[in-house]
């Protein structure tokens, strides 16, 4: 009998993950914690040729990409002369399941497929599980999905409860947990039990998936004779964020590439009592800084999503901003959708203030609305759980205590978290995964390219400088 | 006895403690260490069982678990919510500035 306890099965996570995921990691590591990444890329995962074509079996990509005139035009009232940048959204929503998570989900199931798994399971409380269940549907595959769903109260945050419905809609078994990281033990489990694919978001697959938004972004732009001068992304375990880039790159733009995540600070998100207050279950701080400073605290042995190898900037925004534009986007443009899918565009309203009335401003993701997953529901939500909900300077408020929805789109502002403290942080966190031995010049090549610094930086952190 | 018993085959939604509050993960905060890890999953029930009981099922992905029987064709209760005032003032007062005052650019 196979000793199912949380000690032994935790155990077991490299030989279940290397039987879940098919990939042996090991061949491309270096070094003492190196790894080579592009042959990572390139050797596991697919080129951009072969990402469309199985993107367009399953109907997925080829979105809209809108411009918000309305919303430029109301920026450049409250920018100085000159400024206001055209905004343009990439309606992701238009895909199957509703979010670009379904171009992930693509890659994933399809590889599932070939490789020949029965299954596939993942680990989200987010648009990826509906987006697996949907491509799982797709292709004949069974599909589980384990979520962080509710607190110790049995009370469901609604956004989550919507996302396991719509998995159970689309024909998969979803597991729901209360508030904890030991979600990755019944994970485990599962994988173990059905010998299923591991659709983890973080695989070479679930990163190429995201190449063909920001090529399409350039083409569509293309055809209007148009470029991209900054591309903003919703940033939070990092692989929108990586794999967007990686496509405006093969697309040949070299356009800024802007990580927005909601502020969270102060709420802890193993916190049982915490899970409640926030109104946001993902773009937000609380995966968005862990992740570009240890991506690979992931569920696969080495993450695809390397947030600061791409970002060339890394800002903030409020619960109560990213409300307010997904008020202004429906009520201006005629656009319902998904306030989580909106945190970039919040920043991009405070960006495009700071820009050019002749660049080009490309917020790249918008997500599906519905019960639950809707600025009224959070907002009830939010206030039958004691907080404040009030309308005057978003600045001023306290996640976890407070919302505020701005008086005027003017106060809508971004605040910019230093790339430099997200570089040390990471460095310090690799070092720490050495346990007192040095780095070999490998590894300080490997960590100044994935934290796009030099390697004196790295080295100056490791004497324990700053 | 059977009259009490939800019959077998009813979609229904299971309850099982994974962890109790004494063998959570060292790294979780003091509230979560201090309650279980409990999870819930929905299937069809493999025979007539009684509510709040021990019960089988077979899911959609056609496994089977055990656990406690919570609820009978479970709702999905998840709504809009309120309607919240200060929702409301945000489209008329953009469109006003808007339609109002100097003629913008673009």
């Amino acid at each position: 009998m196979k000793d199912n306890s949380y000690q032994a099965v935790m155990a077991r996570n490299n030989e279940i993950m290397k039987q879940a995921v098919g990939l042996d990691y090991s061949r491309f590591s270096r070094g003492r914690l190196a790894f080579d990444y592009q042959a990572m890329m390139t050797e596991a995962g697919y080129s951009l040729e072969e990402v469309v074509a199985v993107q367009r079996e399953t109907g997925v990509g080829n979105t809209p990409l809108y411009e918000l005139r309305n919303l430029t035009r109301l920026v450049r009232r409250t920018a100085p002369q000159g400024k206001g940048a055209r905004i343009f959204l990439k309606d992701e929503a238009a895909n199957p399941s509703g979010s670009f998570k379904a171009r992930r989900a693509a890659l994933s199931v399809y590889h599932a497929a070939k490789e020949g798994y029965k299954g596939v399971v993942a680990a989200t409380s987010g648009n990826y599980g509906a987006a697996v269940a949907s491509q799982a549907a797709m292709r004949g595959l069974k599909c589980i999905i384990v979520q962080e769903a509710f607190d110790s109260k049995g009370v469901y945050q609604p956004e989550i409860a919507e996302k396991g419905r719509a998995c159970e809609a689309y024909g998969a078994e979803v597991l729901q947990l209360s508030v904890g990281p030991e979600l990755f033990y019944v994970f485990l489990r599962i994988l173990e039990d059905t010998g299923f694919f591991n659709a983890s978001l973080y695989t070479p697959y679930g990163i190429a998936g995201v190449e063909t938004l920001g090529w399409e972004i350039v083409q569509q732009l293309d055809q209007q004779d148009l470029k991209p001068d900054a591309v903003v992304v919703t940033h939070a375990g990092g692989g929108n964020l990586t794999g967007t880039t990686r496509g405006l790159r093969k697309a040949g733009s070299n356009a800024t590439v802007v990580g927005a995540s909601v502020d969270l600070k102060g709420l802890h998100m193993a916190s049982d009592t915490d899970f409640n207050r926030k109104s946001f279950t993902t773009g937000h701080t609380g995966f968005g800084v862990p992740f570009a400073t240890w991506p690979d605290r992931a569920d696969v042995p080495r993450n695809a999503a390397r947030p600061l190898r791409y970002m060339d900037r890394y800002v903030t925004v409020t619960q109560g901003e990213a409300f307010y534009v997904t008020e202004l986007l429906a009520q201006l443009e005629g656009l319902e959708r998904g306030p989580a899918g909106n945190v970039s565009l919040a920043a991009a309203l405070a960006l495009a203030r700071e820009m050019d009335q002749d660049q080009v401003l490309v917020v790249q993701e918008t997500e599906y609305t519905g019960a639950g997953k809707h600025v009224s529901a959070q907002l009830s939500f939010a206030r039958k759980n004691g907080i404040e909900i009030s309308v005057g300077d978003p600045s001023q408020s306290k996640p976890g205590q407070s919302i505020i929805l701005p008086q005027d789109p003017s106060q809508i502002r971004v605040a910019d978290l230093e790339l430099d403290a997200l570089r040390r942080s990471y460095i310090k966190n690799a070092l720490a995964q050495l346990d007192g031995e040095e780095l070999l010049p490998e590894d300080i090549s490997f960590l100044a390219e994935d934290c796009r610094t030099t390697p004196e930086f790295i080295k100056t952190i490791a004497r324990g400088g700053n | 006895m059977t009259e009490n018993k939800v019959p077998r085959d009813t979609w229904v939604e299971i309850r099982q403690e994974i962890l109790p509050p004494g063998e959570r993960a060292p790294q979780v905060p003091e509230d979560t260490a201090q309650v279980p890890l409990i999870m819930v999953v929905k299937g069809f029930l493999e025979h007539d069982s009684a509510m709040g009981e021990r019960a089988q099922i077979r899911t959609l992905s056609g496994r089977k678990e055990e656990g406690e029987l919570i609820q009978v064709l479970p709702r999905h209760t998840h709504d809009f919510g309120d309607a919240v005032p200060e929702l409301l003032e945000i489209g008329p007062r953009v469109r006003a500035m808007l339609e109002g005052g100097e003629p913008c650019e673009g």
